[in-house]
């Protein structure tokens, strides 16, 4: 019973040692302390970026960039998925472009994108969408596809019609597998935005607050956008995971 | 089918293939199959097959594996298409009648997205039965059928033979002529299986409903059975059409009844021997 109650801190264990660890060395002076600032002075800067600072400003423009290029690349990845998922010729005809896209580096495509769209945020907005929309479109088809057989066949001697099919078993069967496929892209896409924020020509967002602090040399405020750019992260995998459990209740049972 | 087979089945039916003038209609053969052929790839599962299912009864389905067991019931319920032959409901098509289809594997075969109950009245959806006319129809089956389960669970959080039931009531809830089973029981436990055997044979001295089971299970086929179907190897052909004249409600002590056990035992020899011949 006690047991049970303490193994809810566990996760809790690694943090603490990891504080621990980090004061110890910048208290010892292990290492250089302009290079790595104590906790204290890093959680200072994180709070007074984020209660009013630059930082809260930086972090918001980066939600609103990551899921700007989530909410695109969901809207065109998810029919398209089912589309090609629902035709398996289709998508072998299609799997080479898709997984050759795939495995190309978003970040590749910075120049081009440029070209097309310019230095403001469609650039930053479309690579991110792009890379992500690949991700979703291929974790859609593959659900789709995967659909059990057995299902199919359930409904459709239940006298379902092809398109009663597709909405009632295809869909919902390929819902894990997409939930997969968002929470993927979505880290792809946090990722391509900070990249793009800090090298193209951008005046805001965590990317660039990263890099104008180390260009600066304010370390602890670097340290901070560096945490806020991890809690973003961390937050829009958990929330989709939240979404998940609460709509798709069925994953792996 | 050859010219013996047919007569060995005249013989063990004792039910002419020609349905007798007015001798009432549960005389009259539900389901004929004539000419039913099908091939895979090179191999020939079925050649010139003829088949008469009478109608209110459970036949089980027997015979060695791979001889076609499966196939022959996906045929009849058309998700296994066939290469030549007729397979006739009354004198009817498939499309024209409803059935039911109770698949072995339940846990791919029911909706996890779906409660219980709306997986067991899904069927009427796709018969575009109106909403409150489906929950009715539902409730009422559940009531009739007298069956005690919690039906807002969803299916995993219910045991592997509480689903196979649901399962079965979602073939029933449209009120079938006819039920395909195949190897409904295959997946469950022995304690599960025995339990499940008890609730399938309420639900068929219930509904009356025109059963067939595909069984690899020699003493459920015969137990649960009007008539045992045995299938030869491929391509298959009837080796015997046996009835089981025992009394039904059937229990444990049927398994030691005389005439079960020397039905089984008969059953068994044919088995052996279609298993033996090359």
């Amino acid at each position: 019973m006690k047991g049970k109650r303490l193994e809810g801190f566990l996760p809790l264990v690694g943090v603490i040692a990891l504080l621990f660890v980090w004061s110890i060395a910048t208290w010892q002076q292990w290492v250089d302390p302009v290079l790595l600032p104590s906790p204290l002075q890093t959680f200072r800067a994180l709070w007074a970026g984020m209660n009013g600072g630059a930082l809260g400003f930086d972090f918001i423009k980066t939600v609103y960039r990551t899921a700007a290029s989530t909410v695109i690349a969901a809207v065109i990845a998810i029919p398209l998925g089912i589309l090609l998922g629902s035709s398996e010729k289709l998508y072998r005809s299609l799997e080479f472009v898709i997984d050759f896209f795939r495995s190309t580096p978003a970040s590749a495509m910075f120049p081009l994108f440029l070209v097309l769209f310019g230095v403001g945020d469609e650039t930053k907005i479309s690579v991110a969408a792009f890379g992500a929309m690949l991700v979703i479109l291929f974790n859609v088809a593959y659900g789709v596809m995967n659909a059990r057989k057995t299902r199919l066949l359930a409904a459709k001697v239940m006298g379902a019609s092809r398109l009663r099919v597709l909405y009632d078993v295809m869909l919902l069967e390929s819902l894990p597998q997409t939930f997969v496929g968002l929470r993927n892209g979505v880290s792809l896409a946090l990722v391509i935005i900070v990249v793009a924020e800090m090298f193209i020509g951008s005046q805001d967002g965590l990317g660039h607050s990263v890099f104008e602090a180390q260009q600066l040399f304010e370390m602890p405020r670097m340290y901070a956008a560096i945490f806020a750019a991890g809690v973003l992260g961390y937050g829009l995998n958990l929330l989709f995971l939240l979404v998940e459990w609460r709509f798709v209740h069925w994953t792996g049972k | 089918m050859d010219a013996a087979s047919h007569a060995l089945r005249l013989q063990t039916t004792g039910v002419p293939s020609a349905p007798p003038p007015r001798q009432g209609s549960s005389k009259r053969p539900h389901v004929t199959i004539r000419g039913l052929s099908k091939r895979f790839d090179n191999t020939v599962i079925y050649d010139n097959f003829d088949l008469d299912i009478p109608r209110g009864q459970l036949i089980s389905v027997f015979g060695p594996n791979g001889c076609g067991k499966s196939t022959l019931i996906n045929m009849i319920a058309g998700l296994t298409p066939v290469d030549a032959g007729e397979i006739l409901f009354d004198g009817m098509r498939l499309a024209e009648i409803k059935f039911g289809y109770v698949f072995q594997n339940y846990r791919e075969a029911l909706f996890p997205w779906l409660r219980a109950f709306d997986n067991i009245a899904y069927p009427l959806k796709m018969m575009k039965v109106a909403p409150a006319e489906r929950k009715a129809r539902t409730e009422r089956l559940v009531a009739r059928l007298g069956i005690k389960l919690d039906l807002n669970l969803y299916p995993y959080h219910m045991s592997g033979g509480q689903q196979q039931l649901v399962s079965i009531m979602r073939a029933l809830v449209v009120e079938p002529e006819i039920l395909f089973l195949d190897e409904p029981f295959s997946a469950l436990d022995y304690e599960m299986t025995l339990f499940m055997r008890e609730q399938l044979q309420k639900l068929f001295m219930e509904s009356g409903t025109t059963m067939v089971m595909v069984s690899h299970d020699l003493e459920e086929a015969v137990y649960l059975a009007d008539r045992v179907l045995l299938l030869s190897r491929r391509p298959a052909r009837i080796a015997d059409f046996t009835p089981v004249d025992v009394a039904r409600p059937r229990a444990d002590a049927t398994l030691s009844d005389p005439e079960f056990v020397r039905l089984k035992a008969h059953c068994l020899e044919v088995f052996q021997r279609e298993v033996r011949r090359t």
